[in-house]
């Protein structure tokens, strides 16, 4: 029996797109997204697809919505018990989808709109930062809870994903209801899996979401640095790896984007001699402090966060990515192609270098 | 003649056609060998004196000598070697204990040679190092907790003191004493020139080599010879030596007849007095002496040098490792049970200690589950024998690798393992002017500065296999690991998974 993702390293090669509007509108659809990822069909082999969608829960933006993968009743009713103690229900339903021929054995999907009891929390666990018992809570049961897999738990974001051509997950999920200031959306193509939900992307913890195209080659180091920091790489992947390494210096270090993309694509010693004074000072602590956070190997990631994303190149740009603006709606994508089929008549795409992050800011104005 | 008696280990088969009776031979022998009979004008040899150090071959002007092992042999016998037999010889007819130099050479396994390197296929690229940037800059010492920023980004953190290597491979502590002149002035030139360090060992440092001090790394050990206020603040770090992989749980003894007038005065003792070093530092008796003297010497030094322990590879390195890691110390270098010495008892040296490879991947792991890893870094050594087994080192978890043996075979040695002797015909272990004056410090440093280039390009090409091309990226990196034949023991304890996985 093949083994999934967590019992096995799978690398992948893949597709990644994303869009997002400066302004902070809604005004993106969910099928644009479809149909920017689709055009790239061949670059996945339709053992995964998926999307982040940012500003798709208005009604409920205050509030943690978990998206979780089920195999049975059992899984659900265990971690219902567990969502009950420690979490206001707000909403609990079951995620709306379609059926698609290409699309088969799809778990049991579930979506809860919840607000942390701190309380009970408290009486149970002590004095803690919300964030991070929100983080333990996705650790808990997706380790614990056999058959249960928290994918999403952001507040006003949400991850679709599942095994099949992302063009066929964005049918499935009805994406075409959702509205948002922000996509990204990835299609896989994994060298060996046996089509488990839970292990396709985007990969998501609070508001970070990740797709990436690439196989990194620091991957066990990285991994075995973040662990010490309370992090569990449950799923042997790089986008999850990857995932917490911005959690981590985000959330807990405090960094911002262009700090954190100087640390995972770190410029080169050589690079670094020649930057003026200051810069190379700071970049030498920086590198130095995290040389383990270095990233190294093919990638192109886009990171979707609250209001923003970013979007990053390994340092010697090994894997294609170009990027593209019009009328304050910025694009990204593994091609060009991707991009004119949403917008034919876009000038200036150009391929960022690598280890030059894009990172975009969406007004919250909008909102 | 009695038991005593043992048939001489190695004939000197000299082809007669072609010695031209030059006696050069003769010259170069240091133990006395070759000699020339007028009588019957030609050279003879007396073979109970050769220990196969190669030098008379390697100077013959026309390859008339070479050096055999005898086929003498004693009855064989699986369980009572040749060398067991006459070591209790030996021993019962002197009473005393044997000596050994150079590292443990028994049949143990070797890790390295059963662990094997991956490379990128297809799933992602291989990166040409002649292309593309490939880095192999390391820094030892400890990683800041927290950065910290002013307002308008600027950093106010500072690193603590740390060493900065361009490659990731040093040279390890050998003193002068147990080493030339010559060879400490070859070893301080080539870490100066390939921007890595070099170690005084426990022999102080000779004020002629002060101006190689950034790139030396000055020994504390428990003779405490040579210290004093500015030979610590001389070296780009302080190592405290507390055990040695060859001789793990003794000391050391450097006998009077090579302490002449320089040693003397480097080693601050007098002219032909033994240097012992005792077996313990007498003022660690446990973890808590040991952060007294890491911050005695952090002290001394104004905290601006970074304090290296290092220890002998033993059952317990992981615990030790972690007591250390709390000490305050900067750096921890373990020293396996295959390395090296100039002198130490035959029954410690091959008996005593684990091997480097187990060592490491414990002490790593250790340290990452208690989550003190960036506290300090770790430096291994013990039979580094190549750019591979420096590649693999990493891959399990070291900042760095300490190179002797291979040191020493670049400046020529052959590894006839009779250091203690003094009499090394390469004027390598030897104290004695005549022989000194064969190690050319010139041709020396060329050579040490070649064979690190070279590992360095090559290190840089099995990166590149691997898809890497930043030596941090490599460190810990056990998945690009296999290992061949191994137990699952033995896996678990390296934290590798089998070929074929």
């Amino acid at each position: 029996m093949l083994k999934k993702e967590g019992e096995i390293r799978i690398p992948s090669g893949c597709a990644i797109s994303g869009i997002i509007d400066r302004t902070g509108r809604r005004s993106i659809n969910g099928r644009t997204i479809v149909d920017s990822i689709a055009v790239m069909h061949d670059r996945s082999n339709g053992l995964g697809g998926g999307f982040a969608g940012y500003g798709i829960y208005p009604d409920y933006a205050d509030s943690y919505a978990f998206h979780v993968f089920y195999d049975d009743l059992k899984a659900r009713q265990e971690t219902e018990r567990y969502l009950d103690r420690y979490f206001d229900v707000v909403n609990m339903s079951r995620i709306p989808v379609r059926p698609n021929r290409n699309v088969v054995d799809a778990p049991l999907i579930w979506r809860y709109f919840v607000n942390p009891l701190f309380n009970r929390i408290q009486e149970d666990r002590g004095e803690i930062d919300e964030k991070k018992f929100i983080v333990d809570t996705v650790f808990y049961v997706n380790t614990y809870i056999d058959g249960a897999y928290i994918f999403s738990s952001g507040k006003n974001m949400g991850i679709f994903k599942g095994v099949g051509y992302p063009e066929d997950i964005g049918d499935f999920y009805k994406l075409e209801d959702y509205d948002a200031y922000c996509w990204t959306a990835h299609g896989r193509y994994p060298t060996n899996t046996p089509g488990w939900w839970g292990g396709c992307h985007p990969f998501a913890l609070l508001d970070h979401s990740v797709v990436h195209n690439g196989e990194i080659s620091s991957y066990d180091a990285n991994r075995r640095y973040i662990e010490m920091f309370g992090y569990k790489c449950n799923l042997l992947t790089d986008t999850e790896v990857i995932t917490y390494i911005i959690d981590y210096l985000k959330r807990k270090k405090g960094f911002d984007y262009e700090d954190i993309a100087k640390i995972i694509a770190a410029p080169f010693w050589e690079e670094i001699d020649r930057m003026p004074e200051k810069e190379a000072r700071k970049m030498k602590l920086l590198r130095n402090t995290y040389s383990s956070l270095l990233i190294t190997g093919p990638f192109s990631i886009i990171c979707g966060f609250d209001h923003g994303l970013m979007a990053l190149n390994d340092r010697l740009k090994l894997r294609s990515m170009v990027a593209g603006e019009k009328d304050e709606v910025v694009y990204i994508a593994s091609e060009e192609a991707a991009i004119r089929r949403i917008c034919p008549d876009i000038d200036g795409i150009w391929a960022p270098r690598g280890g030059e992050p894009i990172i975009v800011h969406a007004s919250k104005e909008a909102m | 003649m009695g038991i005593e008696y043992l048939y001489p280990e190695f004939e000197v088969h000299r082809n007669f056609d072609r010695c031209i009776k030059c006696r050069v031979c003769e010259r170069q022998c240091s133990e006395g060998v070759h000699f020339y009979d007028a009588e019957d004008d030609i050279m003879r040899a007396d073979e109970s004196k050769c220990v196969d150090c190669q030098r008379c071959v390697t100077m013959c002007p026309t390859r008339a000598l070479k050096i055999v092992k005898t086929e003498n042999t004693f009855r064989p016998n699986h369980n009572w070697h040749q060398d067991t037999i006459e070591e209790i010889y030996r021993q019962a007819t002197s009473g005393g204990a044997l000596l050994s130099s150079m590292g443990n050479p028994k049949d143990y396994p070797s890790y390295w040679d059963r662990i094997l390197l991956n490379a990128s296929q297809v799933t992602n690229p291989s990166i040409d190092p002649l292309r593309e940037p490939m880095e192999t800059k390391v820094f030892l010492g400890k990683k800041p907790h927290d950065l910290e920023f002013d307002s308008h980004g600027e950093v106010i953190s500072k690193l603590p003191p740390q060493i900065e290597l361009e490659l990731p491979v040093m040279f390890s502590a050998m003193s002068f004493g147990a080493l030339s002149e010559n060879a400490h002035k070859s070893l301080a030139r080539a870490a100066t020139a390939c921007g890595t360090c070099y170690n005084t060992g426990e022999g102080g440092l000779n004020k002629s080599l002060y101006p190689y001090g950034p790139n030396t790394i000055v020994q504390v050990a428990s003779g405490r010879f040579g210290v004093h206020e500015d030979y610590l603040k001389a070296g780009c770090a302080i190592e405290i030596k507390m055990g040695q992989g060859a001789k793990p749980g003794i000391g050391g003894h450097l006998p009077g007849r090579k302490i002449g007038p320089k040693v003397a005065e480097t080693r601050m003792i007098p002219e032909g007095s033994d240097a012992i070093s005792p077996a313990p530092h007498h003022d660690i008796y446990s973890i808590e002496d040991l952060r007294q003297l890491v911050y005695s010497l952090k002290e001394a030094t104004n905290y601006e040098k970074p304090v290296i322990v290092k220890i002998a590879a033993v059952h317990n390195v992981a615990a030790i490792a972690s007591g250390i890691a709390r000490s305050g110390a900067d750096i921890i270098a373990i020293d396996g049970f295959r390395g090296g010495t100039g002198a130490a008892p035959t029954r410690i040296r091959d008996n005593v200690g684990i091997p480097i490879e187990l060592a490491l991947a414990a002490v790593d792991q250790r340290l990452r589950d208690e989550k003190i890893r960036n506290d300090i870094s770790i430096v291994v050594g013990g039979s580094i024998r190549s750019s591979a087994d420096v590649v693999k080192a990493i891959a399990l978890g070291a900042d760095a690798c300490y190179i002797g043996t291979a040191a020493l075979i670049a400046l020529g040695c052959h590894l006839c393992r009779q250091c203690q002797r003094g009499l090394c015909n390469w004027g390598i272990a030897t104290q004695r002017e005549d022989l000194c004056r064969r190690l050319n410090p010139d041709i020396g440093t060329e050579h040490l500065i070649n064979l690190l280039t070279a590992w360095n390009n090559e290190i840089k090409e099995m990166m590149g296999g691997m898809g890497i091309n930043s030596i941090e990226a490599l460190r810990g990196n056990r998945l690009m690991l296999r290992g061949v034949g191994m137990t699952e023991k033995e896996l678990e304890i390296l934290g590798i998974k089998h070929a074929g996985e």
